[in-house]
């Protein structure tokens, strides 16, 4: 152990501690920019400059280990104004463009402005000039907000594994975008919006197209109808201010109804049905040989990373569509009849806590209703502007129950949301299906959690069913190379695109960290055990959507409107 | 190489055909001339001479009886091209291709010196033939460049004849690992990159961190500006590069090496590549060198063009492949260099003293300098002075002798100003201090560093606003741009100056610039960002009145800043 005294306290910490670390068990708060806790630890921006006795320079205490005998100060007259002179520098190559800002009140660079007491910026002059790139469906970055922090290049590199985002040029003129200034959607870039949630200010943020829901909403033509995501419920909370792992479910349908939607349908729905499907193709794989394991195709960024790093293991994702691009052709196909509603008029809005669903439903092959299946799409953060651009308070808001049939739902579907819910899903309708017994303890705690692989074998009948559940697209590559290296005899894989799964994407409320993740978790949980059916093929509504409709999993309308395929788009060179 | 004595039977039967270039005449040779073929001598069409010389060798039928030898750089580089003709020791300079004629027909071939060719002394009546007799190389002490005038850098065995790989295999066969690391640091020799921390130490931290492989690094990515040193050595002295880094190789327990080599230096990365080659096929590099179990190889790894990558750790990220820029330390590169592996890494002049001191002790080698800073210092003149070039002197020099007697003074009777030591990192020490001993600690007190050994001598008529400018100018289009004080801080530095410059500085301004620069000093990521303030902070320091006179009186006494009203 260390020992070292931090503003005149004693602290004993383990080596290999940093600075900043040590400080925080005696409750010193030294101000930080780059940092974020296990992703981006470089001591770039030198905002949480301390002063070590005896050292030459003031010493970055984020990236600084501790040493026994040192004796740290961190808030002598010195240091902070060192550090608000480093503050005003990077504010003086910084648009100041506050109010009109996507982050403006939930942004790092401002709130550390306004604890510093910064009042003028006596350096007038170069800015950097590179144009906003605008070229993504999902994702928007303007380098003139960017600090250079990069954590958006460590979460994408590190975390994802994508590499869409590097440091160019250097100097005053560094640039952190694509490799060679491409455009966003002309890379690899998976759309996940990682970058987005660690990025401290607005350089890096969600397309708002609140905009086009609004123009919807007030269009009298229009019948607009809306699916929430099983994660939005878990989040929406928080984008409101309340405390992560808040449930605001009825308060979010009941929101919805106010902000004029005329139907307030459910994702959960079609994760329900997402089960039927995806379950009964697993079967089929299984039982006449077809390509094993066969690999969860719910996640758009998922789907993009496999389709540019592993276009040769295409044929082991499942041919589902995910969830909301199930609901998006069921609503202008089966709902349009069922309420005698011309599709064309029907303006389908999906709130999702995801910025690659924006890309997912601009596919060319997701219009298999005859229309643009989703028309648009928002996360949850953009909801969250829209409840406080119409005055709606949701902590006042009734509890209300989501409109029928598409609204109606199981635990199964909600537990999506999470990272190991889609297995878990699975497997509660598989093991009834495949065995007809009743499933006596339905929860799969060895789904559950944030560990990065997660593997089991689950009994199912006379087969041991062997499954893996990966989140983030760093350990989805590990399991792939597996494959690859025909070192994997799994029937079945779960692979989420974001850390945590859904709860975690890449458009939740900011901030986002390991901590929050773990309360939505622990929320998605709950909402699960709340509900009177926890198991996807006992929905009602599903059952009625089959006889009425569909006929059976993978059918013939099945495969028209519910089934998808992919396509190799290799990495640029 | 299998043994001491097979070294021993090359040099000794190289050192018989080389006595000519020690002053002995030889029964079957007229001459050896030792043309300087450093870059800048290349720059000035040397080989236009030796080819003219050639040809007035075959015209006269003594080809065979004369050898032309194209040397690392000599180090007088304004008096380009340069030569030494041995046995006498003639040194010709400003050479054309018209005088190759004469220097054969009447001094090679009559034994008739060429007054006109030689170099005279400032205010001297007569020439001075002899090169050893030339103020400018008699008041300089070679160690580093104590091959420059003698050998044939592609000459394996020219090395061998000056005692090349001597001290290696006396430190393979003869020293354990840690005597080597003793000796160097008894030696106190500094590192001669600029920062001045013990190698010896340094070594012996590597030698202790736990971690392998462990890794040599030569930084040979000399940038600052008007500095040449390290491509003198690479160019004209490769071999004592590689045996230093493979001396350095048994003391740490290393197997591999690597040359860090900026692309500008093509000529350097050539001879060396050469070299490194002449060493493998010598078994002086490789497996199991002098029969002593010990395996060692070098590889080149060429920069793209970043000052920063000087910067070691920068150095080291680019070598693994990435971009380079500098990473917090610690962990110091003795305990996660290259790969996350112990490493050391020393620049080029460092390792071309490590032969010298193995093979004659750190004692013979620390009786040289003074009390903190021992051996010799290269450095490279250049500015308003008269010999621009390549010196080597023992440390503790003062920079008058420096300026005045091996520099030759200044040109067209003007006044010294200053001299700007370290390059962009380093000061400008003025008039009053110009006897101050150049060693480590003195330039450091004065505000200025050693650094790599630039030096850029500045007269009456330079401003040194502009002075400040030129150099934070370099330092704004060298950030790498990954921490925020250098990356900004200095970009406003180098607003402000140039505000000031255009007659558009206001009270206020000089203030600011110290506040940045105290700030800069105190907070950036790398060596770089942390001495990027010096050259403005000494010129404030010591010419404040000149930054005051462009703010106040709108003026420039040097007429080099035009002052828009």
């Amino acid at each position: 152990m260390i020992n070292l005294t931090i503003d005149n306290q004693q602290v004993v910490v383990e080596p290999g501690t940093s600075i900043l670390e040590a400080a925080q068990k005696v409750g010193a708060k030294i101000p930080t920019l780059c940092y974020y806790k296990d992703l981006n630890i470089i001591g770039a921006c030198r905002i949480c400059v301390v002063e070590v006795q005896g050292a030459r320079t003031l010493i970055p205490a984020c990236v600084a280990p501790v040493a026994e005998g040192m004796v740290v100060k961190t808030a002598t007259p010195e240091v902070i104004k060192v550090r608000k002179l480093i503050l005003e520098l990077i504010l003086s190559d910084h648009p100041q463009e506050c109010l009109t800002c996507a982050r403006n009140q939930n942004c790092e660079l401002q709130k550390l402005a306004e604890e510093f007491g910064i009042k003028e910026i006596r350096f007038a002059g170069a800015k950097t000039e590179y144009p906003i790139d605008d070229s993504s469906p999902a994702i928007i970055r303007d380098p003139r907000k960017c600090v250079l922090c990069r954590r958006c290049i460590s979460v994408c590199t590190n975390v994802q594994t994508v590499q869409a985002l590097c440091a160019e040029n250097r100097g005053f003129n560094t640039l952190i975008a694509p490799a060679f200034n491409e455009k966003l959607a002309d890379m690899e870039c998976v759309q996940c919006g990682q970058c987005s949630l660690v990025c401290p200010t607005g350089a890096i943020v969600e397309r708002d197209d609140t905009a086009k829901v609004w123009a919807a909403l007030a269009d009298p033509e229009k019948h607009v109808v809306v699916q929430t995501a099983p994660a939005t419920r878990v989040q929406l909370g928080e984008a409101l201010g309340a405390e992560p792992g808040s449930i605001f479910t009825g308060q979010m349908v009941a929101g919805l109804r106010r902000l004029g939607f005329d139907k307030v349908f459910d994702t959960d729905f079609t994760a329900d049905l997402t089960i039927l499907e995806e379950g009964n193709e697993l079967l089929q794989r299984v039982t006449t040989g077809g390509t094993l394991p066969m690999i969860t195709s719910c996640s758009p960024g998922w789907i993009k990373f496999c389709e540019h790093f592993y276009p040769d293991l295409l044929d082991h994702l499942s041919t589902c569509k995910s969830p909301q691009q199930m609901f998006g052709p069921l609503v202008k196909t089966y709902y349009a009849e069922k309420e005698d509603i011309d599709p064309a008029d029907i303006y389908c809005v999906s709130i999702m806590p995801c910025t690659a669903k924006k890309y997912e439903c601009q596919r060319p092959e997701m219009n298999s209703s005859g229309y643009q299946d989703v028309d648009v799409v928002l996360t949850t953060r953009e909801l969250g502007r829209m409840f406080k651009q119409a005055g709606l308070d949701a902590s006042n808001l009734p509890d209300e129950e989501y409109d029928e049939p598409l609204g109606i739902s199981t635990g199964a579907g909600e537990i999506f949301g999470a990272s190991g819910g889609v297995m878990e899903a699975a497997l509660r309708t598989v093991y009834e299906v495949v065995t007809g017994e009743t499933l006596e303890n339905i929860d799969f705690e060895v789904c559950r959690g944030l560990t990065g692989v997660k593997e089991a074998t689950v009994q199912v009948g006379d087969l041991p069913v062997k499954v893996a559940i990966t989140n983030g697209l760093g350990n989805a590559r590990k399991v792939l190379d597996k494959i690859r290296a025909g070192e994997a005899d799994y029937h079945f894989i779960e692979v989420m695109c974001c850390p945590g799964g859904c709860i975690g994407g890449g458009g939740s409320p900011i901030p986002t960290d390991t901590d929050i993740r773990l309360k939505r978790i622990t929320a998605t949980y709950t909402e699960d055990e709340r509900m009177s059916l926890r198991k996807s093929h006992e929905n009602p509504a599903i059952i009625a959507l089959y006889e009425e409709f569909l006929g059976k999993p993978l059918g013939h309308k099945s495969h028209e409107l519910l089934h998808t395929k992919y396509t190799s788009r290799g990495v640029n060179k | 190489m299998k043994s001491l004595d097979e070294l021993a039977k090359i040099k000794e039967s190289r050192r018989a055909a080389l006595k000519i270039r020690e002053g002995v005449p030889s029964a079957t040779e007229k001459a050896h001339v030792m043309m300087c073929g450093g870059a800048g001598c290349i720059s000035s069409k040397c080989l236009d001479v030796v080819d003219a010389m050639k040809e007035a060798l075959n015209k006269n039928g003594i080809a065979d009886q004369v050898q032309i030898i194209l040397t690392g750089c000599m180090g007088p580089c304004d008096m380009g091209p340069v030569a030494i003709v041995y046995p006498d020791a003639t040194f010709y300079r400003r050479l054309k291709p018209k005088d190759a004629e004469a220097i054969v027909e009447e001094h090679i071939m009559q034994g008739n010196q060429i007054p006109r060719l030689m170099y005279r002394t400032p205010g001297a009546k007569e020439p001075t033939p002899r090169v050893n007799d030339i103020d400018l190389f008699a008041k300089q002490k070679k160690i580093v460049l104590r091959n420059n005038f003698y050998i044939d850098p592609t000459s394996i065995e020219d090395y061998i004849a000056n005692d090349g790989y001597a001290a290696l295999g006396k430190a393979l066969t003869k020293m354990q690992p840690e005597d080597i690391i003793e000796e160097i640091k008894k030696s106190g020799l500094r590192g001669r990159g600029g920062a001045g921390f013990s190698t010896g130490m340094k070594w012996g931290f590597t030698a202790a961190a736990s971690g392998a492989p462990k890794y040599v690094v030569c930084n040979g990515d000399e940038g600052d500006p008007g500095a040449f040193m390290d491509r003198s050595v690479l160019e004209g002295d490769p071999h004592s590069v590689i045996e230093g880094m493979a001396i350095c190789g048994r003391a740490i327990g290393a197997e591999q090496g690597y040359v860090y080599v900026r692309a500008e230096y093509p000529l350097a990365i050539e001879r060396l590549d050469y070299a490194l080659q002449k060493a493998r096929k010598n078994g002086l590099l490789g497996k199991n060198l002098f029969g002593s179990g010990f395996n060692f190889d070098i590889e080149i790894r060429i920069g793209a063009g970043a000052f920063v990558c000087g910067e070691e750790t920068a150095l080291l990220t680019s070598i693994e492949g990435k971009r380079g820029e500098p990473r917090p330390r610690p962990p110091f590169p003795a305990n996660a260099g290259v790969w996350g592996k112990p490493t050391v890494l020393n620049n080029v002049e460092t390792w071309a003293n490590i032969p010298e001191i193995i093979l004659k002790g750190a004692d013979a080698y620390a009786a040289i300098g003074t009390e903190k800073s021992k051996g010799t210092k290269v450095f490279a003149l250049a500015g308003r002075i008269n010999n621009t070039g390549i010196i080597e002197v023992p440390m503790g020099t003062t920079l008058r002798e420096i300026v005045f007697e091996i520099g030759g003074g200044i040109p067209r009777k003007k006044a010294f100003k200053a001299v700007q030591t370290g390059g962009p990192s380093g000061g400008c020490i003025p008039a009053e201090h110009l006897d101050t001993p150049v060693d480590y600690d003195s330039l450091g007190a004065l505000g200025a560093i050693m650094g790599s050994g630039g030096m850029i001598v500045l007269d009456e008529d330079t401003c040194m606003v502009d002075i400040a400018k030129f150099f934070l100018d370099f330092i704004v289009d060298e950030s790498c741009g990954k921490c925020s004080p250098c990356r900004i801080g200095t970009k406003r530095m180098h607003e402000i100056l140039d505000n000031i410059s255009n007659g558009k500085g206001k009270e206020g301004d000089i203030e600011l610039l110290e506040e940045l620069a105290t700030t800069i000093k105190a907070t950036a990521l790398c060596g770089l960002g942390q001495t990027a303030p010096n050259p403005v902070l000494s010129t404030i320091r010591y010419f404040r009145n000149e930054y005051e006179e462009h703010i106040r009186d709108k003026k420039c006494s040097c007429n080099v800043c035009e002052l828009k009203e």
